[in-house]
């Protein structure tokens, strides 16, 4: 669950991104960081599987709560990472602007 | 328990190779342009790796912290606490560990490949710039 969660984010940030002409908003942050967690979460599920074999597939409700729980943890950590660091970026020169208006 | 520390292992050795070619390109005055063809540079490509790897690697933390393979004091990897754990846990850095490094910089690897073929393809048509 927490796999196919960051997927999603993933594939929703790639098209936030590419619709985008320019990367003002540092989407391509969001791009990393879950892509490079699903690629790593996908091996993980691999060598559960290899484990588990088809038991992986029919998890506990509790264990899918858990994970989906997980996974929506991980898509908010991720946009708090990208959020901080677009604000520490400042590529559209907002927070300056309003910093030296006064 | 702690497989994300042979991906991260990697992210170091990615970004200290990306800042030392950053510094070479900068020195040589290599840009995006060679010989009239639009090329992207090494550094460029080798932080798209890092990137990937450094990202994935803070997000598989958090799920290590979640699980409570992770605490604030040291050893700070519960696995270290007895010697059979710890066995277990190299033992899965060198599996799961090395295989999440090792698809990361294959799928980096088609990317690149991907990337530099749009770029090709392209600059027959137009003399764009390349952007992160």
């Amino acid at each position: 669950m927490t796999l196919l969660i960051t997927v999603f984010a993933a594939i929703i940030s790639t098209v936030l991104w590419y619709t985008r002409k320019d990367d003002d908003m540092k989407l391509g942050i969001l791009l990393y960081l879950f892509w490079g967690a699903s690629l790593m979460w996908l091996v993980d599920a691999v060598f559960e599987y290899a484990e588990l074999k088809a038991a992986y597939f029919t998890p506990a409700l509790e264990d899918i709560v858990n994970d989906a729980f997980l996974g929506l943890a991980v898509v908010a950590l991720g946009l708090v990472i990208w959020l901080v660091r677009l604000l520490i970026l400042d590529p559209r020169g907002v927070i300056r602007t309003r910093l030296t208006k006064g | 328990m702690a497989c994300f520390t042979a991906p991260v292992a990697e992210a170091v050795i990615v970004k200290a190779v990306e800042k030392h070619e950053q510094k070479k390109e900068l020195n040589n005055g290599s840009g995006e342009h060679t010989a009239n063809r639009v090329t992207i540079p090494l550094s460029r490509r080798l932080k798209w790796l890092s990137n990937m790897l450094f990202g994935g690697s803070a997000l598989l933390a958090f799920e290590h912290i979640w699980h409570g393979e992770i605490v604030p004091w040291f050893p700070f990897l519960t696995a270290m606490s007895n010697p059979e754990d710890a066995a277990e846990m190299f033992r899965e850095i060198a599996t799961v560990g090395v295989s999440m490094a090792v698809l990361i910089t294959g799928v980096w690897a088609l990317i690149c490949a991907a990337a530099g073929s749009i770029v090709r393809r392209n600059d027959s048509t137009d003399t764009g710039t390349v952007t992160d």
